[in-house]
């Protein structure tokens, strides 16, 4: 578990993130946690991990690092770039394994959603805390990636084909699927016509416990403010100024703005993708629907997971070519 | 007695409307009630001031089996209701450690000495743990001393201030924004995340006592 991983830049914070920290919410700890488990698990799946190790989430620009020993890894919802030691340059497009040999230099570009993620085999091994290595920076539960920070992986196997998930997965599009909320009565029927019927804007108050929404004003039928009580990654509440908030994984465990609705668990990591300015809806469902949609969903990545195939050695990676816009200057680098 | 859908991963029993010490003492009995059972798929359960919250994994556990066991649990008194703890907390008053307390006295017609003293008579209750991990709500402050929250937070509240707001006193484990009015400071750890079994100094129901150093 020595380092393996050296930053080289860091542009946008960039944080170690696995599947949270449950269990210590009566403390006040959030459950933090990949933004979007779903691309979490698919980069881990494609170095062999298991779904829940940790891994590295980015947002709008990834980092640059440098191995330092030989490392398996592979990006999700964002692409890179390798320098080799050997002075080469190849691009590593998502959803495909690749290897790092010591002294490879791998740059991540855009990160094309709200989220995207660098799984390395092994994981990252930073130490965990309260059972998770998600990093809480509030609390000073691990650290955000700095320049020159040094970043542990785990043992792997790394032997064995490089692997693909081909073609690339697609993910559901639509309105954001929510149940109505503990304190739904406490908004104006118009309010909630409102909130199911027009479209709202993620504004750039976006970070990682939440989501600002601009757009229509919500009314409430007396107030916004409740006796504080528990909420959750997903919960909608609206503030006196009747401007939803999304809540998301470092959100805090309780809140005192009565809450509209709850996007459902299936359509968690699909919040976790947004950026400022994507423009959303909102559809109610019943919580049997939540849950056949989250069961759709398990079977969805469980098959997709399955389907992960080997790259045959020296394969052109035509697919990825063809669907990927590689990143500044390296069309022009062969 | 209510029950709220927060979501399809989590049930909100509520037992009252207002922060009242009955009602919490309801909470705690319907928490205790709970977390003796170690339900298989329930992650967290949250007691606030009002109501108790149910963090499950629905791909584990059935919910209509859930509803009925917490519905149980309002109604079938705990068989081993476990006393909250008693913590004191030590605390240094007023000057740089309560940059407030003047304001305070000032605001309220009485004496630092005054507020300090009633500060340490009262035995508090913990409501609930919230805004940041091992953030306690402690209450209830005599109607004299409730005071709105400063018009100005401050961008950075040190670690281990203790403070007063509205009816409430907590105490900042972190480093934190914070708009309260700082009264104190306290070298207790709050919380301490090498201690997995509990790892915030306290915990919802525990009883409080802050002791003048």
């Amino acid at each position: 578990m020595s380092s393996a991983f050296e930053v080289l830049d860091c542009p946008v914070p960039a944080s170690v993130q696995d599947l949270g920290r449950p269990g210590f919410r009566r403390f006040g700890v959030p459950t933090s946690g990949a933004l979007d488990a779903v691309s979490l698990r698919l980069a881990n799946a494609l170095v062999g991990n298991p779904q829940g190790a940790a891994a590295l989430e980015m947002r709008l620009i990834g980092p640059r690092l440098r191995a330092l020993v030989p490392l398996r890894v592979a990006l999700a919802q964002a692409e890179g770039v390798i320098d080799t030691a050997e002075g080469g340059r190849k691009a590593l497009p998502p959803w495909q394994s690749a290897m790092l040999a010591a002294g490879d230099v791998l740059k991540i570009g855009k990160v094309t959603v709200g989220a995207g993620y660098l799984a390395v085999a092994g994981g990252f091994a930073v130490p965990p805390v309260l059972g998770s290595r998600s990093t809480y920076a509030r609390a000073g539960f691990g650290q955000l990636l700095q320049k020159d920070m040094c970043l542990p992986v785990g043992q792997a196997e790394l032997s064995g084909p490089e692997r693909a998930v081909l073609p690339a997965p697609t993910f559901a599009a639509g309105p954001l699927r929510v149940i109505p909320g503990p304190q739904r009565e406490r908004f104006t029927d118009a309010a909630w016509e409102t909130f199911l019927c027009a479209g709202f804007t993620v504004t750039p108050q976006a970070d990682r416990m939440g989501l600002r929404l601009s757009g229509p004003k919500l009314d409430h039928v007396a107030g916004a403010d409740i006796v504080s009580d528990a909420v959750t990654p997903g919960a909608i509440q609206v503030p006196g100024d009747g401007r939803p908030i999304v809540l998301l994984a470092d959100g805090q465990t309780v809140g005192g703005y009565a809450k509209i609705a709850t996007v459902i668990s299936a359509d968690l990591p699909r919040l976790g993708r947004l950026l400022p300015g994507d423009a959303i809806r909102f559809a109610a469902v019943t919580v049997d629907e939540a849950l056949a949609a989250l069961r759709a969903q398990e079977e969805w990545l469980a098959a997709t997971i399955a389907a992960i195939r080997p790259l045959a050695m020296g394969e052109p990676d035509l697919a990825a070519l063809y669907e990927t816009n590689l990143v500044d200057g390296v069309i022009h680098a062969e | 007695m209510r029950l709220r859908e927060l979501g399809d991963a989590a049930l909100t029993l509520e037992l009252g409307d207002s922060i009242d010490r009955a009602v919490h003492a309801q909470v705690m009995a319907a928490y205790e009630a709970l977390a003796n059972e170690s339900l298989p798929g329930v992650t967290d359960l949250v007691p606030t001031y009002r109501s108790l919250t149910v963090h499950f994994d629905p791909l584990i556990i059935d919910r209509q089996a859930l509803i009925e066991r917490l519905t149980a649990a309002t109604t079938t008194p705990s068989k081993s209701v476990m006393a909250g703890r008693h913590v004191e907390i030590p605390v240094r008053f007023g000057g740089e450690s309560g940059p407030d307390l003047a304001e305070v006295a000032k605001a309220t017609g009485r004496s630092a000495e005054d507020i300090v003293d009633t500060l340490c008579s009262l035995e508090f209750t913990v409501y609930l743990i919230g805004f940041l991990p091992g953030f306690p709500y402690l209450g209830d402050l005599p109607d004299w001393l409730r005071l709105p929250r400063r018009a100005t937070p401050r961008t950075a509240v040190p670690p281990g201030s203790v403070a007063i707001a509205g009816q409430q006193a907590a105490v900042y484990p972190w480093e934190s924004p914070g708009g309260w009015h700082l009264v104190g400071r306290t070298e207790v750890r709050m919380f301490d995340a090498a201690n997995a079994e509990r790892p915030a100094l306290l915990a919802p129901g525990d009883t409080v006592m802050f002791v003048r150093v």
